[in-house]
């Protein structure tokens, strides 16, 4: 397997249907672990970190829940695959600028992942399409409960599992959802709901993670508290947050349906005409696009696609899967063009696929 | 009292150094600090300083007092407290002992609560077992004693040497 396998097949966060209105996008848990007596990632030397990787990965690719992964070396991973690694949220902004003695192990279907020597020396993650919390957590405490029999892991009876940030340490629990919430921001209450996750202890970010702005109507919620709650706790609250939320943006979308049918339908068609026809998109144009057809097929109004369209246009469009494609650096010019033909392709090759695979 | 390197200002700054076995005292305004190198609202260099000064330099075994109160380092991997600062990540796990002081309001900011109720690894589970019972234990026997009940607190006090000798021999045998 290598990463040109990984552009071809659907990321492991994007749902295949959507029951919910398709409103949660995606659910994740990321827990971070570091090994006893040992300096964490940022202040260890080079020979160190080598030394941690070589351990670690050869424990990792015997690990029977990521079932043989697929591991990748910083050391010798290139610029394009970085991004496209990213691109597919299984690695960090932070580790896709690490080199050698960090990397990553994959399971072959995405849904399971470790990063090696990033922030931490050990950050699962487990991705689930939709609303699934509990599922992701059982998937990640699972890897470590396998992991914890081969390396003692920095622990203390008081503050928990020791992280290399304070703002980590106990759990080191990291549990977050994706929602795509256009109603919402287009009654403009989105920025109130922002406000209030802030006031009680929940992270709001865009789509791309931190720093990153809030593009196609796509945020990330997630626990910023790590220490004094058990891991069913932050999961559980974070889950009720998020059904409060998608309850909200269900009662936005129709509110506009109700007082604004025509502006709603004109909204989406348009977002549909442009997408089929135009020759040159920017990725922010394409994403806010792409976010207001993923809402009319969730409405039920535009019907000729299937609900995965959306999800995988999202992913390919992004520069490094655009490049991997073409098999070669494009300019930024290049890849509007080569974006707004990604899109005609797969909107023609789709269309009328509506209901066969959405079961 | 004037600053040492322009004779002009007023100094506010006052550096202690001991220097085979001497104290020495420098004293600077805010602006001749500043242009020493000396970064007034982070951690000091008074080498820096001192060598503008004209001083020889100083032993590598001196230990400058000022500094070595501010500037604390981790004695497994000698991160420094400005270190911290800087990243605001820390070196290794036996940091959090270290810094202990300087942690705990940031923790208590930043977190629900500052004891762990998540997960503990199998192989740590008879440790925090042991911890929380003395931890208790301990709650008991302050009570006891503000109670004037000495007979308890005796008790108590075996409990706890107890618990605490039990987890001590498991340790080892490990």
């Amino acid at each position: 397997m290598n990463i040109n396998d990984l552009i071809t097949q659907p990321t492991a966060w994007l749902p295949r249907s959507a029951d919910d209105g398709g409103i949660v996008v995606s659910s994740r848990i990321r827990l971070a672990r570091n090994l006893k007596d040992t300096a964490f990632p940022g202040w260890a030397g080079e020979t160190e970190s080598t030394r941690i990787w070589d351990n670690l990965q050869t424990i990792l690719r015997e690990a029977k829940a990521l079932k043989h992964p697929f591991a990748v070396d910083m050391g010798d991973c290139s610029t394009l695959d970085r991004h496209i690694l990213f691109e597919r949220h299984l690695i960090s902004r932070e580790l896709a600028e690490r080199k050698a003695g960090s990397g990553l192990l994959l399971r072959r279907d995405e849904s399971l992942s470790v990063m090696v020597n990033e922030e931490d020396h050990v950050r699962m993650q487990a991705l689930r399409p939709g609303l699934d919390l509990n599922g992701a957590w059982l998937e990640a405490t699972t890897l470590d409960n396998e992991l914890e029999q081969a390396v003692d892991f920095a622990f203390s009876p008081q503050l928990g599992y020791l992280t290399a940030c304070p703002s980590n340490v106990g759990t080191g629990l990291r549990a977050s959802v994706m929602l795509h919430v256009p109603g919402l921001v287009m009654v403009k209450e989105m920025n109130a709901v922002v406000k209030g996750m802030a006031k009680i202890g929940l992270a709001v970010r865009g789509l791309w993670g931190e720093g990153s702005e809030a593009s196609g109507h796509l945020f990330q919620l997630s626990n910023q508290m790590t220490l004094g709650e058990a891991e069913e706790e932050i999961i559980a609250n974070l889950e009720q947050i998020v059904l409060e939320i998608v309850e909200h943006e269900q009662n936005a979308r129709w509110r506009l349906f109700e007082q604004n049918e025509a502006y709603l339908q004109d909204r989406i068609w348009r977002a549909c005409g442009i997408l089929e026809h135009a020759r040159i998109l920017n990725s922010k144009e394409a994403l806010d696009l792409l976010s207001d057809l993923r809402l009319g097929i969730n409405m039920g109004i535009v019907k000729q696609w299937p609900h995965r369209i959306v999800n995988d246009l999202l992913v390919q469009t992004q520069p490094g899967h655009l490049q991997k494609r073409q098999g070669r650096r494009l300019k930024p010019a290049e890849r509007d063009v080569a974006r707004a033909t990604q899109v005609r392709e797969q909107l023609t090759t789709m269309d009328g696929e509506a209901g066969q695979h959405d079961e | 009292m004037k600053c040492e390197l322009c004779q002009e200002q007023e100094a506010t700054i006052h550096l202690t150094q001991v220097v085979d076995g001497a104290v020495k005292k420098v004293h600077l305004c805010e602006a001749c600090a500043s242009q020493s190198g000396f970064d007034v609202h982070g951690p000091m260099s008074i080498t820096d300083i001192l060598l503008g000064l004209g001083h020889q330099d100083p032993p590598a075994t001196a230990k400058p007092a000022a500094i070595k109160a501010r500037d604390r380092s981790c004695p497994r991997c000698h991160l420094r407290r400005a270190d911290f600062k800087k990243s605001g990540r820390l070196g290794c796990p036996d940091c959090y002992a270290a810094f202990a002081d300087e942690l705990e309001p940031l923790l208590r900011a930043m977190h629900r609560g500052d004891q762990h109720r998540g997960k503990v690894p199998a192989r740590e589970q008879e440790r925090v077992r042991t911890t929380r019972a003395v931890d208790s234990l301990q709650a008991q026997l302050e009570e006891a004693v503000r109670a004037e009940r000495y007979e308890e607190a005796a008790q108590l006090r075996d409990a706890i040497q107890a618990a605490r000798g039990a987890d001590q021999e498991d340790t080892d045998a490990t």
